[in-house]
């Protein structure tokens, strides 16, 4: 079965509290080398039926309205073979 | 005068909402989140929760609900809308109001009653107040944090779009103290705390909540709040 994956991350200029707060873990834990964290979503997409340029137009669709937030959010979609 | 309050499931503030419209002379109307009807109301509360448990984005899959077109032609064509908490991640989530809610900057569940200024006076839910005046009325949001580009913070604030803003502490974040907008038309509003616990002082700081509903029923009198 065909599978597109969508990542949703926030945008750049907008804050992350949830990145922040692993960031302050992995330090407490002692993972040093670590400048900074965002958190994201990853959503796995099982087509029904075959990859076609509308199914996956579909699902573009989809990630541009409920699976992101245009106001704060960008995502990333690519058809998994 | 017919209010209509939506309920979503995981709404838990449409009871109060419901009561405070009484409180103002109104006649509360339920609507439900599955009914793509607005049972001829004259205007409509978007009320606080964790409507489909926060999933996904606050207020993105409510968005969606079948109540929700009908209610966003009519918030277009000037329905007096009021989104509370939830309801204000609804309607950004809608589009229906600019920015968006993220999580509180500190990361923690605030739950206190909250000082607020009254910058615009002239929305269809703010009419009863004075512009510059104070208010306390309660806060209780995880995710109640205002974000929006600044072109689009600098047209709010231009425009006179900010409705409410934070006194003193701010308490999530919210870029400028923004605690509450609205459209351009003034019909559209939206904000994180809750003016329907303050209207009543048995169960709330006070009753500055309530001129938020006697500024609609007012308006709809067509008499000035």
């Amino acid at each position: 079965m065909a599978r597109v994956v969508v990542d949703v991350m926030l945008k750049p200029e907008i804050l992350d509290p949830q990145g922040k707060a692993v960031h302050g873990a992995l330090g407490r834990l002692g993972f040093d080398g670590v400048a900074s964290v965002r958190q994201g979503k990853r959503f796995e997409i099982e087509l029904a039926g075959e990859v076609t340029p509308e199914a996956v137009s579909d699902i573009e669709r989809a990630a541009g309205t409920l699976l992101s937030n245009p106001v704060i959010e960008d995502y990333a979609l690519r058809v998994e073979p | 005068m017919r209010v209509g309050v939506v309920t979503f499931p995981g709404s838990l503030d449409d009871r109060d909402a419901a009561r405070a419209v009484r409180a103002s002379g109104g006649e509360a109307v339920t609507l439900w989140h599955g009914d793509a009807d607005l049972r001829g109301v004259d205007a409509v509360v978007l009320p606080g929760g964790f409507s489909y448990g926060d999933y996904l984005r606050c207020g993105a899959i409510a968005r969606f609900a079948p109540v929700m077109q009908p209610l966003a032609d009519a918030a277009r064509g000037g329905l007096p809308v009021l989104g509370i908490c939830n309801g204000f991640q609804v309607l950004c989530e809608s589009h229906l109001l600019p920015g968006a809610l993220i999580r509180n900057d500190h990361r923690k569940f605030v739950c206190r009653d909250q000082r607020l200024r009254v910058e615009n006076a002239t929305t269809a839910w703010t009419a009863a107040y004075e512009a510059g005046s104070e208010i306390v009325i309660p806060l209780k949001n995880g995710e109640g944090g205002f974000v929006a580009d600044e072109r689009t913070l600098d047209e709010l604030e231009g425009e006179g779009r900010v409705v409410v803003r934070y006194v003193g502490d701010n308490p999530n974040g919210s870029y400028r103290d923004i605690a509450g907008v609205s459209n351009a038309r003034g019909n559209v509003v939206g904000l994180m705390p809750h003016p329907e616990h303050a209207v009543d002082p048995l169960t709330g700081p006070g009753t500055e909540g309530l001129g938020f509903f006697a500024s609609l029923v007012a308006g709809l009198a067509g008499q000035p709040a």
